[in-house]
């Protein structure tokens, strides 16, 4: 029997690839629910928001809630907080984004008024988790008067911003509304 | 476990059992008949010292699992309860905490053995690459194994070293949010660990296998770094080379003892005896001492992604350490040049250590980017070049030749 000179691809090397291909999507798809079963559960994700009363809370202090299993701080601001964070020029911040969910609209640079609570500036609400490697930062301290992160040296200022250190984003602001004056619904 | 093996039994229950599975036999020429270089030092018995830190480490470990409850609101109490209510619970946890950091020293020592001497290179690449994946799986169980008691320290450890995945473009949050189960570290991340921390150890025994059988097809280096040429360049493994490991264990069992039971709790942090509490991070916060280079590392570099990538690197060059260094003289005791490079980089690791254990401000941030550029420097610069640049000294012909002028140079001067 004579040998054909190029090798023409036959049924059974078709038949070698599909099976080889179905077994590929077969043990990626045993595969899968391994690794789904890492990510947050039911219960974790139900976990989803927290009402705080904020009417005890007097101007230049703060509190610490838990939310999600992170600390929120919910600071009352001082007038010369809010005109510090105001004094910043854009063009000094590490990150220009406001890190706010809450806002509506394409604007998102990180003002002093997208920082705060809308129509509250007294009021800024955060995720009280350092963008760099996640402890939690100090509160009325560090070089801007702000937050400084013990860990490795972030300073943020009176707005939650970063300036100085390590870390790359202003501290986040979870989604939260005023359901009145005197209470906010985190989440 | 390479080449016929010569053992030969007399009992007919074990030759018939022989003959069935030459378990038996693969031991003897293993760990009897093997021939080892006559000329080992003392800082060839770590081997033998690190097997015998992963026996502690496991039984101890399996015993502490039989006491200790793996949930957020129990773990802290129930480490306090193998401490004062467990009968030895305070023995077998000291154990395994002095343990980790003695595994630790001992595999340091290895790892600067195999540097010092050469070990690494030609033919024994696979054998050093085995070794650097044991360290990193080192590094992972001791990592988990830290979380699970839940202090203090368990709790803002894992919440740094977790956020370092958090520096990858695009996915690190989801990555993180994987690895925690949910939106921060909690119960789910702590139950993860606690499985991880007991399976990892077995994987390191796997390991450990494999790092064993690739030593016996190459055969031990030895400190002139010539190859073993006739058998007169060998002794048997035992009694010879299985006595002197077992008086190193003993010795090295006397330092473990003295940590045990004087000072158990010098090499940890008394913040992890103040239960975790995720709403106030320790003013502050280090790693074991084990990671401090890596942590000083991670430090020097002032941007998030950068740092982390430069403290990965810092062992992923490890792995490029047998074509980083272009010389073909082995040992050290050969390379003038080499062997003041070796102590300089001991030094830039020690002061990296020391670095990681202070806080990130002032001079500290300055040396620790100088000792961090000299590292990376010392292994893609300093090395490939020295091996053009270092005239060695002349090597002995053989181990034989090595030991006897050695010893011959030394009788004169005893009659003298």
């Amino acid at each position: 029997m004579a040998t054909p000179s190029v090798v023409e691809p036959t049924r059974r090397d078709f038949l070698y690839i599909a099976t080889g291909a179905v077994a590929a999507v077969g043990g990626a798809a045993a595969v899968w629910p391994f690794i789904a079963q890492m990510n947050p559960d039911a219960s974790t994700l139900a976990l989803a928001s927290t009402d705080v009363n904020i009417g005890a809370i007097a101007e230049g202090s703060a509190i610490t809630i838990k939310w999600r299993g992170k600390p929120v701080f919910i600071r009352h601001r001082t007038p010369k907080e809010i005109e510090d964070a105001k004094a910043v020029p854009m063009a000094d911040l590490i990150d220009q984004d406001a890190r706010n969910p809450n806002l509506t609209g394409d604007n998102t640079q990180a003002t002093d008024a997208h920082r705060a609570a809308e129509g509250k500036e007294n009021w800024i609400i955060m995720i009280g988790t350092c963008t760099h490697l996640g402890c939690v930062p100090i509160g009325q301290s560090g070089n801007f008067g702000g937050w400084f992160c013990p860990c490795h040296g972030s300073h943020y200022d009176t707005a939650g911003r970063i300036r100085q250190g390590p870390a790359p984003e202003n501290l986040h602001i979870p989604p939260y509304q005023f359901t009145n004056d005197t209470t906010i619904r985190i989440g | 476990m390479s080449g016929h093996s010569t053992f030969d039994p007399k009992n007919p229950a074990l030759k018939w059992f022989e003959a069935r599975l030459p378990i038996l036999g693969l031991a003897h020429s293993s760990f009897v008949a093997y021939p080892t270089p006559k000329n080992l030092n003392y800082w060839w018995t770590f081997g033998a010292i690190l097997s015998m830190m992963l026996g502690v480490q496991i039984i101890t470990g399996i015993v502490l699992v039989m006491h200790y409850t793996p949930h957020v609101d129990m773990a802290f109490n129930s480490v306090e309860h193998i401490m004062r209510d467990v009968n030895y619970g305070w023995l077998i946890r000291y154990m395994h905490a002095n343990g980790a950091s003695m595994f630790f020293i001992a595999v340091y020592v290895h790892i600067f053995r195999g540097v010092y001497y050469g070990s690494y290179k030609d033919p024994r690449e696979v054998l050093w690459i085995l070794g650097v994946v044991i360290f990193l799986l080192m590094m992972a169980t001791g990592f988990m194994g830290y979380v699970l008691p839940w202090g203090q320290m368990s709790l803002w450890g894992a919440i740094v070293i977790t956020n370092l995945f958090s520096a990858i473009p695009f996915v690190g949050e989801a990555v993180t949010t994987w690895l925690w189960g949910g939106f921060a570290v909690d119960n789910p991340t702590l139950n993860r660990f606690f499985s991880l921390h007991y399976l990892l150890p077995f994987m390191i025994a796997g390991v450990v296998g494999l790092h064993v059988w690739a030593l016996h097809v190459s055969g031990q280096n030895n400190p002139t770094g010539v190859e073993v040429k006739s058998s007169s360049d060998t002794v048997p493994f035992t009694p010879y080379a299985t006595v002197k490991d077992a008086f190193g264990m003993v010795c090295f069992l006397i330092f473990f003892a003295w940590f045990l039971f004087y000072v158990p709790n010098y090499l940890g942090h008394a913040d992890n005896y103040i239960p975790a509490n995720p709403l106030s991070t320790p003013a502050h916060i280090v790693p074991e001492w084990y990671f401090l280079p890596f942590y000083a590392i991670l430090r020097a570099i002032p941007d998030k992604l950068g740092g982390v990538i430069a403290m990965f690197a810092a062992i992923v060059v490890l792995f490029f350490l047998p074509w980083l260094d272009t010389s073909k003289v082995r040992s050290a005791r050969y390379r003038p040049l080499y062997r003041q490079f070796f102590w300089v980089l001991l030094a830039v690791c020690l002061g990296l250590g020391y670095i990681g254990a202070m806080p990130p401000e002032g001079w500290y941030i300055v040396i620790g980017r100088l000792l961090t550029a000299y590292y990376f420097l010392h292994f893609l610069v300093i090395l490939p070049l020295l091996g053009f640049i270092e005239k060695p000294l002349p090597l002995p012909a053989s181990i034989t030749e090595a030991v006897l002028a050695k010893n011959g140079a030394a009788k004169p001067a005893v009659g003298a």
